[in-house]
């Protein structure tokens, strides 16, 4: 009895919400240009991208959260799509990335809808779904480790790979 | 299976269960318990024996220590230092002189004998209220020599219970996603090992991506993501028999998988066309059922431990929050709706709390909420960190946390911590490499 009396007059400090201060909008990043690499949280620098043909970027990039597609990710794309067509044997695969800045699993579903946006705009454009094939990398594969908003700009990202 | 190996012989029940030593648990403990547990004794005979079949020099003393660190991590009790100890560790299980370890203000003793009988291991152990001058409890195991260590959490979890009034957990094992190599080609493997880091063994080779595995609450099973053949699959992996199939038959990425509390069914998400919804299949008739059915993303589904209802995460709202809904997909509520975005909601073992990953302007915080949303605390706050797993009594979490290496904010290093239910006692658990995705068994013996 003494000691049961000796833990209740441990503290009642039950802790700690960690004071938050209440300020939010969703968006957790908005970053204006840096180096002339990024549009708003986009990447528009091309040190990363490699081409799959002359004129034809391998690569599109993402803003924070999103998987819609910019002005300039959907020229690409056109261009793809006009190598696809040129080269009806080959097939693709769109690997799709997201950045560290999220949970693993709701980055894994995120890769796979930023790779599908870019599926989607190639078969509006004449490729067959037959020949592309999505797979989702969520935040597992990098290409830039670095943790600031630029190394996750280039890491928010659907690239076209060769199937075979 | 494991159950099995355990002969337990109660020796004695406490008759007169007045309250003696008591401790709470369900605050903040800033005065954790001194308790003074002396090392087993053990007879020369079988010492020398143990000796030769464990290559251990003294197998009590040993045991003695695995309880010691057990209690002491649980930060509920403050282990004292066996230099100070006056009476001999034979005598003591035997009637302790309750003067001598008052003297050295010790609160409670855990005394005991080991013995080689029969080519097993038996081990008695007696807890004692040092100032009431009474014996609480005392039990003896017989068990094969090799689960000597096994001995040690079971004592520690006798302890526990008997001065908390809640189930342990340290006869528990936790497995995750053991990680080496720099990150853009991180290589990953899945690894278990003793809730307090020993017995680390490595279940896959590192030639494929894995990722979060999940204990089955009820058996030696394992759900978890491999991106074997390059087609990332939720696969089910007995760990006692090594074998593992893909779950399910679906043209596309699975993933998120968790058990049903009964074991039975697996639950986890299915991605297509830039949606993902959450799926069932029970794992004895194959059925797999859809439970949502949204444009959004649907994922990190987590049961109650009833079973009547689902937690997950979800963007429908445009942004990533927790959601509760029964578990045939009706009746969705979302439950979060503080700033920021909220994922991996996992329901605890009690039912009363669900935990989560928050984040929020930069940071990321593991926090739990009711299951209505209500009360939500957040309990650790840091640059990276997610995917928190309950104890089995849940009381205390065990997440991952990535750090920078250097002041530049170069380098990382993700290792896995705890943290107690009150947001104390925070600890990292160490692995011989990094590690991320830790999931916690149930206890392995009752």
């Amino acid at each position: 009895m003494r000691l049961s009396k000796i833990f209740k007059n441990s503290l009642l400090v039950l802790l700690a919400c960690l004071v938050l201060s209440a300020c939010a909008t969703k968006k957790e990043t908005s970053i204006g240009k840096i180096d002339g690499q990024m549009q708003g949280d986009v990447y528009t620098g091309t040190d990363t991208v490699k081409y799959l043909a002359d004129g034809v970027p391998d690569r599109v990039f993402f803003a924070t959260n999103e998987s819609i597609l910019t002005t300039a990710s959907r020229e690409t794309l056109r261009a793809q799509a006009a190598w696809l067509r040129k080269n009806p044997s080959i097939n693709v695969v769109l690997e799709g990335h997201a950045d560290e800045r999220g949970t693993r699993e709701y980055n894994l579903a995120l890769g796979e809808r930023r790779a599908n946006a870019a599926k989607d705009y190639l078969m509006t454009y004449g490729i067959s779904s037959d020949r592309i094939t999505v797979l989702s990398y969520g935040k597992e594969r990098p290409v830039d480790s670095g943790s600031n908003p630029l190394a996750w700009s280039k890491n928010r990202r659907s690239v076209t790979v060769k199937a075979n | 299976m494991i159950k099995k190996i355990f002969i337990l012989i109660l020796i004695l029940i406490p008759k007169n269960v007045f309250a003696l030593i008591e401790v709470d648990i369900t605050r903040g403990n800033l005065n954790p318990l001194p308790l003074a547990v002396s090392p087993l004794s053990i007879d020369e005979n079988s010492r020398l024996t143990f000796e030769k079949i464990l290559k251990k020099e003294n197998i009590g003393s040993e045991i003695a220590i695995i309880v010691e660190n057990n209690l002491k991590t649980s930060g509920l009790f403050d282990p004292l230092d066996k230099k100070a100890f006056l009476q001999a560790p034979d005598i003591a299980n035997l009637k302790p002189r309750f003067e001598d370890w008052n003297l050295i203000k010790a609160q409670a003793l855990i005394t005991g004998k080991v013995n080689y009988v029969d080519d097993k291991l038996r081990v008695e152990f007696r807890l004692w209220d040092v100032l009431a001058a009474k014996e609480m409890m005392a039990l003896a195991f017989t068990t094969v020599p090799d689960n000597w260590r096994r001995v040690g959490h079971i004592i520690s979890d006798k302890v526990y219970e008997r001065l908390t009034g809640e189930k342990g957990y340290f006869d528990t094992r936790i497995i995750y996603v053991s990680e080496e190599g720099p990150k853009t080609q991180r290589i990953k493997k899945l690894a278990i090992m003793d809730q307090d880091g020993e017995n680390n063994k490595f279940l896959t080779l590192g030639n494929e991506l894995v990722l979060t595995p999940r204990f089955n609450p009820n058996s030696q099973m394992v759900t978890y993501l491999s991106y074997f053949k390059n087609m990332p699959r939720v696969y089910l992996l007995d760990i006692e028999t090594g074998t593992q199939e893909v779950v399910g038959d679906f043209p596309g990425m699975t993933f998120a998988p968790r058990f049903s509390p009964d074991g039975k069914k697996i639950i986890m998400s299915f991605a297509k066309d830039g949606k993902s919804d959450i799926y069932t299949m029970d794992l004895e008739n194959r059925i797999v059922e859809k439970i949502t059915n949204h444009p959004s993303i649907d994922t990190s589904p987590s049961y109650s431990p009833n079973g009547k209802f689902i937690t997950f995460n979800s963007d429908r709202s445009g942004y990533q929050q927790i959601y509760v809904m029964k578990n045939d997909g009706t009746d969705v509520k979302r439950i979060s709706f503080g700033n920021g975005l909220y994922g991996t909601p996992v329901w605890s073992p009690r039912g009363d709390l669900i935990a989560f990953t928050k984040l929020h302007k930069g940071k990321f915080y593991i926090g739990v909420m009711r299951t209505d949303g209500s009360g939500e605390r957040l309990l650790t706050e840091n640059y990276y960190q997610e995917a928190p797993s309950w104890s089995p009594n849940g009381r205390v979490l065990i997440f991952y946390r990535e750090t920078k290496t250097n002041a530049k904010g170069e380098g990382f290093s993700a290792k896995l911590w705890s943290i107690d239910l009150t947001g104390y006692n925070e600890r990292q658990i160490k692995t011989p490499t990094d590690a991320s995705d830790p999931s916690w068994s149930s206890l392995l013996s009752n």
